[in-house]
């Protein structure tokens, strides 16, 4: 009786490894790059190769941030022009961004405005983006920038 | 051949979904989301702007010794108080102004009370400006990493129980809603003056 029953074990084809728990494994995978990432939802009109700096802070919570790019347009008729960009759009009229970033701070009341600025654009456009930002109410900004190793 | 159709044979063999293709959807998705999503966190010196002034309303007064007056040029020169110098040069003028507690007259009374005011030209770069409010704000890292490790106040006055290896490690020990007693005795006081319009 017994031997029986082990021979019909040995004749049986070699087991295959059970593939059933991959996809549970990359599921989790997946859905922890979902909730740890926020989609990348600009898609660029201005160059901003950002300044390298020492002291900087990491901001963590995304859902705080507003970009705001400055930099040369990169394709277009007014290419190397230096232009304001919010979210997808290039702002025109300079006044335009209290408006904007007013509707945002009603929003989000601790709104953090990063500034997104090329490294050989001016400080005219900076200041004047700042005076817009203080008429708005805006207070709280972040110069976006690269970490440099000390001492370069 | 009847016996094919026979009701036991069929219970005994469970038909089963193939679920080999199930990984190849997730993977597929989750290369999806690698390549759509920004994973970097954003770093950047943080600064607040002052608060709009209403009309016909003066700037608070400032006593003319407590401020650091850094100008920087188009040209990426740096004037500290009137003397050229060079932007390496901020970090340690930062450092004495800040810390000077009334001993020289040209210095801040307290720390304070001290201001860095930094004046750029209309025509200077992005590039500099960041430099040297890096400078500035690294010497305020410095300041406040020493009070850490040491526990005193650069005047002898004790403030802190214990020591800590750096500033970001007594920051990280903080209870949320705790007074951070080095930020408020040695406050960082940085103010972007209006710029020249470049005539």
């Amino acid at each position: 009786m017994a031997s029986e029953h082990f021979q019909s074990r040995n004749t049986d084809t070699s087991p295959g490894i059970s593939t059933a728990s991959l996809p549970d494994i990359v599921f989790m995978l997946l859905i922890f790059f979902m909730v740890s990432t926020v989609l990348r939802e600009t898609n660029l009109k201005v160059r901003t190769r950002l300044p390298a700096a020492e002291a900087l802070t990491k901001i963590d919570q995304k859902r705080l941030i507003s970009y705001l790019y400055i930099g040369p347009i990169k394709q277009g008729e007014n290419q190397g022009q230096t232009a304001i960009q919010i979210d997808d759009a290039l702002i025109e009229n300079k006044q335009a961004i209290r408006q904007i970033m007013y509707t945002k701070l009603q929003e989000q009341p601790k709104l953090i405005v990063s500034m997104k600025v090329d490294r050989r654009s001016q400080m005219e456009v900076v200041n004047e983006v700042q005076q817009e930002l203080r008429e708005a109410g805006t207070l709280r900004i972040n110069y976006s920038s690269t970490p440099a190793s000390p001492g370069s | 051949m009847a016996g094919f159709f026979k009701d036991d044979n069929k219970q005994r063999r469970d038909a089963e979904i193939p679920s080999g293709s199930m990984a190849d959807i997730a993977f597929l998705l989750l290369i999806f989301f690698l390549v759509t999503t920004t994973i970097n966190v954003d770093t950047g010196i943080g600064m607040t702007l002052p608060p709009k002034l209403e009309q016909n309303q003066e700037p608070p007064p400032v006593k003319e010794r407590n401020m650091l007056k850094v100008l920087v040029n188009a040209e990426g020169q740096v004037l500290i108080e009137e003397e050229p110098a060079s932007v390496a040069q901020i970090r340690g003028e930062v450092r004495r102004h800040v810390l000077n507690y009334g001993k020289q007259p040209d210095y801040a009374v307290s720390p304070s009370d001290a201001v860095i005011s930094i004046k750029t030209d209309a025509k200077t770069t992005y590039q500099t400006y960041i430099k040297v409010l890096d400078e500035v704000w690294m010497a305020y890292r410095e300041i406040w990493g020493q009070v850490a490790r040491t526990g005193q106040l650069p005047n002898g006055e004790t403030v802190l129980q214990k020591t800590y290896p750096s500033y970001q490690e007594y920051r990280a020990s903080l209870e949320p809603g705790e007074e951070n007693v080095i930020r408020e005795s040695i406050g960082a006081n940085i103010s972007i003056a209006e710029p020249d319009l470049g005539n």
